[in-house]
């Protein structure tokens, strides 16, 4: 920033420190993702025999992912997530964006407790609902079910939030224009509002996706059955399976699971960034 | 889905009855008529959200009250008030109140050092043009990671033996330790892992605050006479990143008194309560002990200290 002021005077030897130290502490900051990955290329020999060497003397990747795959329903557990993370998604657009739109675009009365119940749920910390929540799915008889993993997210006091703004920049002639044409208020909201806020949409989705597939503590506490369990709470009966004694598979699964957020965040780091610090960043 | 639009339509009758009333001006009646049919159109379409909203977060908030003021076990047909009983026997709690103080503990390590690492690292990586999405990515990369997958990566990194961590310790002469079931290392060694995992969040806030201030404020401190970068930083660079430092400051607070994944996987709050958090507190007590009104009480602690 204020060093490009001088680039003559300091850019050769500052540019080398910045380097050096941003490679030393990035090099920190993936040692647990390169370990994790070369532990699951380890076969069990190597692993015990402590050794420095990231890179095995024998590859035994296949092994290990294979055991993931097949001895832990690891591609059910990912099922899981997808399957999760997609209905929670699609159900919070759609009760998230007609309300966003009364509360940008519409006059009503109640519009402003209505927004005041919004930022009150945005502020609630979401745990501390998780024993009544937890009542509520067993009265409603759909625990241990995908019900009850998706049931607590349907309305996101953050996407209305988000959503809101965003279609408060719309233009209101935008609106006025659709409703000559004959539009009905909730034609407007997806055939105008929402394709045109797809910027809000791409953060939003990644957003909820993020961290639903990373989600611990509402599974545990709503899902007992394997065949249900997403992604974390799968490594984690993993874990307790193995006990400790087979680190090659184990590493492999975690590794398959954080690869696809990784995948999607390197190719699309941008939106990934803008998402995930709910548009504070653009 | 019904019962709101029911309960919504209470506040518009008297808007009905008054285009009646307004009847004989003329071109008071359609603006009446539009401003109703708009109210109606907004609460119909907030209708699912506004049901949810009171079905998923207002009457939870009520309920955890209920449980925690009165008797209530899970199952139970009945329930009596009991006052504040079940807030005294947490209280006195000797597991409460560490638990409690760990997540003190824990938040001001957590905060400060997130807080100075993703500054530094912005500042870095501001500094220069080049390799900057490079170096934005990897230090990101553990803030959208499966954190309970990492936690794995880490335990195996932790471990006493074959973890990376002892024999780098090891290997230059240092003292190594069973960093986990050590109860003078197992939170610290948490909130280091916290850090890791924010300090990529704090960073891009950073990177983008700095992007926000204007070059004619930088210049305006070289006529000044802050020659020197440290002058500028500190009259330019620190003041104006007041706002953004205070963002992250009070989300990274707010996500350090949530954090429960590495407790869970990794120390199961010990050894004894040396790394239990109010999180887990609330997990254990509610879902493995069922204890339904001692959870429903800590819950209530939690909520005012987060």
């Amino acid at each position: 920033m204020s060093i490009n002021m001088h680039p003559n005077r300091l850019l050769q030897p500052s540019a080398i420190v910045r380097h050096a130290v941003l490679l030393t502490t990035g090099a920190l900051i993936l040692v647990p993702f390169v370990w994790m990955v070369s532990l699951s290329i380890k076969p069990p020999g190597e692993i015990f025999r402590a050794s420095f060497s990231f890179w095995p003397a024998q590859i035994y990747g296949v092994e290990n992912y294979t055991k993931a795959l097949t001895e832990a329903p690891l591609p059910r557990y990912m099922g899981n997530g997808l399957i999760v993370c997609a209905l929670i998604l699609g159900l919070q657009i759609l009760v998230c964006a007609p309300c966003a739109y009364a509360l940008a675009k519409l006059r009503f009365p109640g519009r402003d407790l209505l927004f005041a119940m919004v930022l009150i749920g945005l502020l609630l910390p979401h745990q501390v609902l998780s024993l009544p929540l937890f009542v509520l799915s067993y009265q409603l008889g759909i625990l241990n079910t995908y019900a009850a993993l998706i049931f607590p997210y349907v309305v996101s006091p953050f996407g209305i939030f988000l959503f809101r703004q965003f279609f408060k920049t719309i233009p209101d002639d935008v609106v006025h224009a659709a409703r000559l044409d004959g539009l009905s208020e909730i034609a407007i909201v997806w055939k105008i509002m929402v394709p045109m806020a797809l910027p809000a949409l791409a953060a939003f989705s990644i957003f909820s996706i993020v961290g639903h597939w990373n989600d611990l503590f509402w599974p545990l506490i709503a899902v007992r059955d394997e065949s249900l369990m997403p992604p974390p709470l799968g490594i984690m009966a993993f874990k307790s399976e193995e006990s400790g004694n087979d680190y090659g598979p184990l590493m492999a699964a975690s590794t398959l699971i954080v690869l696809p957020l990784v995948v999607a965040f390197l190719a699309a780091q941008k939106w990934f960034v803008e998402g995930m610090t709910g548009g504070a960043v653009k | 889905m019904s019962e709101p639009l029911a309960l919504t339509g209470a506040p518009n009758e008297p808007s009905a009855t008054g285009i009646v009333r307004a009847l004989p001006s003329p071109a008071a009646a359609p603006a009446r008529r539009r401003a109703f049919t708009e109210a109606l159109a907004a609460w119909a379409l907030a209708g699912p959200a506004v049901f949810f909203l009171l079905a998923l977060f207002f009457l939870p908030v009520i309920g955890v009250f209920v449980i925690a003021l009165t008797d209530w076990q899970f199952g139970a047909l009945t329930l009596s008030f009991v006052g504040l009983a079940n807030f005294r026997e947490v209280f006195a709690d000797d597991g409460f109140r560490a638990s409690l103080v760990n997540t003190i503990v824990y938040v001001l390590i957590v905060v400060p050092g997130t807080l100075v690492f993703g500054l530094l690292i912005a500042l870095l990586i501001e500094s220069g043009k080049s390799c900057r999405s490079f170096y934005r990515a990897i230090h990101f990369l553990p803030f959208m990671a499966t954190l309970t997958a990492m936690a794995v990566a880490w335990e195996a990194l932790l471990h006493p033996t074959i973890g990376l961590v002892n024999q780098t310790l090891a290997a230059i002469g240092l003292p190594t330790a069973n960093w986990l079931r050590d109860e003078n290392t197992a939170l610290p060694v948490l909130a280091v892992i916290g850090i890791w995992q924010n300090l990529g969040y704090a960073m891009v806030l950073f990177l983008a605050g700095l992007k926000s201030i204007p070059q004619d404020l930088y210049d305006a401190a070289d006529i000044d006479g802050a020659d020197l970068w440290l002058d500028r930083f500190r009259t330019v660079t620190l003041p104006l990143l007041g706002p953004v430092s205070m963002f992250v400051v009070i989300v990274v607070a707010l996500r350090a008194f949530e954090s429960f994944d590495t407790v869970k996987v990794l120390t199961q709050g010990g050894p004894g309560h040396a790394s239990e958090m109010l999180l887990y507190t609330l997990y254990r007590e509610s879902f493995e002990y069922l204890r339904t009104g001692y959870g429903a009480a800590v819950a209530t602690s939690f909520s005012p200290s987060s």
